[in-house]
């Protein structure tokens, strides 16, 4: 689960060009949405375009996202559950 | 409006340089477009983190529009902007296209695709410095004075607005142009068809 959160952090910098967020502030359960790392909803629909691309998994509601991107923990734990690839 | 309009300030960003006022104010040795925009971006010293999401048309419309537009200053909040090109925004267009080119690897970006636009880097500007005023993106072969004087000239004259924001700003792959300028009733050069050329060309 810690190489998945990781590899999530890692994902959703480059994804989105993150480039002034490094690892090192980007905390497991710091909000993605909002306040915290401040993604807005262009975002939120790069980062289901990330499921289907990377882990296979295609969210048919895009209101799911917003339950699923709380944090890095809990779209961690979604993925693991939920991949299929 | 007075009846005399001036080119207030005015800045050029390509080949690596940006002039503003005619003087030079940065310079780097990066031929790629997006870092260099990232190079001008460190220069400025701001915390913009949206700009690293930003399209490179947009980048190089929001850079040269720091350059020009003070965001503390109330009489510059209706600020117009003209801006035009000849790429349009076929730099960001290609990168989308790639994105969908292949059907078995089918993933289009949503992030990529809000810059299929050229006027999306005039939006840019205006949530930066909070401008609700008159815009148009215009695409021609070269920058075309003539229709850019006359356009400015009735948004002032009409009393649309109070300045405008105007010029070119133009990227294909990483050659890139941006020339833009400030117009209302203050400054030293006169808003006129041949100094926005002499100014263009220089």
């Amino acid at each position: 689960m810690e190489n998945l959160k990781l590899e999530l952090k890692k994902n959703i910098i480059e994804v989105l060009n993150l480039e002034d967020i490094s690892l090192e502030d980007f905390g497991d359960k710091d909000s993605l949405l909002g306040d915290g790392i401040g993604l807005d909803s262009i975002d939120a629909l790069e980062l289901i375009v990330m499921l289907d691309k990377d882990y296979g998994i295609r969210l048919s509601d895009p209101k799911e996202g917003k339950k699923i991107f709380e944090n890095v923990e809990v779209m961690a734990a979604y993925i693991a559950e939920h991949r299929t690839k | 409006m007075s009846e005399k309009l001036y080119i207030q300030k005015y800045c050029s960003i390509k080949n690596k340089e940006v002039y503003v006022g005619g003087k030079l104010m940065f310079s780097s040795e990066t031929s790629i477009a997006k870092d260099f925009f990232k190079s001008v971006y460190q220069f400025l010293d701001i915390k913009y983190s949206k700009f690293f999401k930003m399209d490179n048309l947009s980048k190089l419309a929001f850079l040269s529009a720091e350059f020009l537009l003070d965001k503390n200053v109330s009489e510059e909040k209706n600020t117009a902007i003209i801006l035009s090109n000849n790429a349009s925004s076929l730099d960001t267009d290609r990168k989308y296209q790639d994105s969908i080119n292949d059907s078995e690897n089918y993933y289009p970006s949503p992030a990529v695709f809000v810059y299929t636009l050229p006027n999306i880097g005039i939006g840019e500007i205006s949530i930066r410095h909070q401008l609700k005023s008159e815009n148009g993106f215009f695409v021609f072969e070269n920058y075309n004075a003539n229709f850019h004087y006359n356009y400015e000239n009735s948004l002032l004259q009409n009393n649309k607005c109070d300045s405008v924001l105007a010029g070119w700003v133009n990227i294909d792959k990483d050659s890139y142009e941006a020339f833009l300028y400030l117009v209302s009733e203050r400054g030293e050069i006169e808003h006129t068809e041949e100094n926005l050329k002499q100014l263009y060309n220089l």
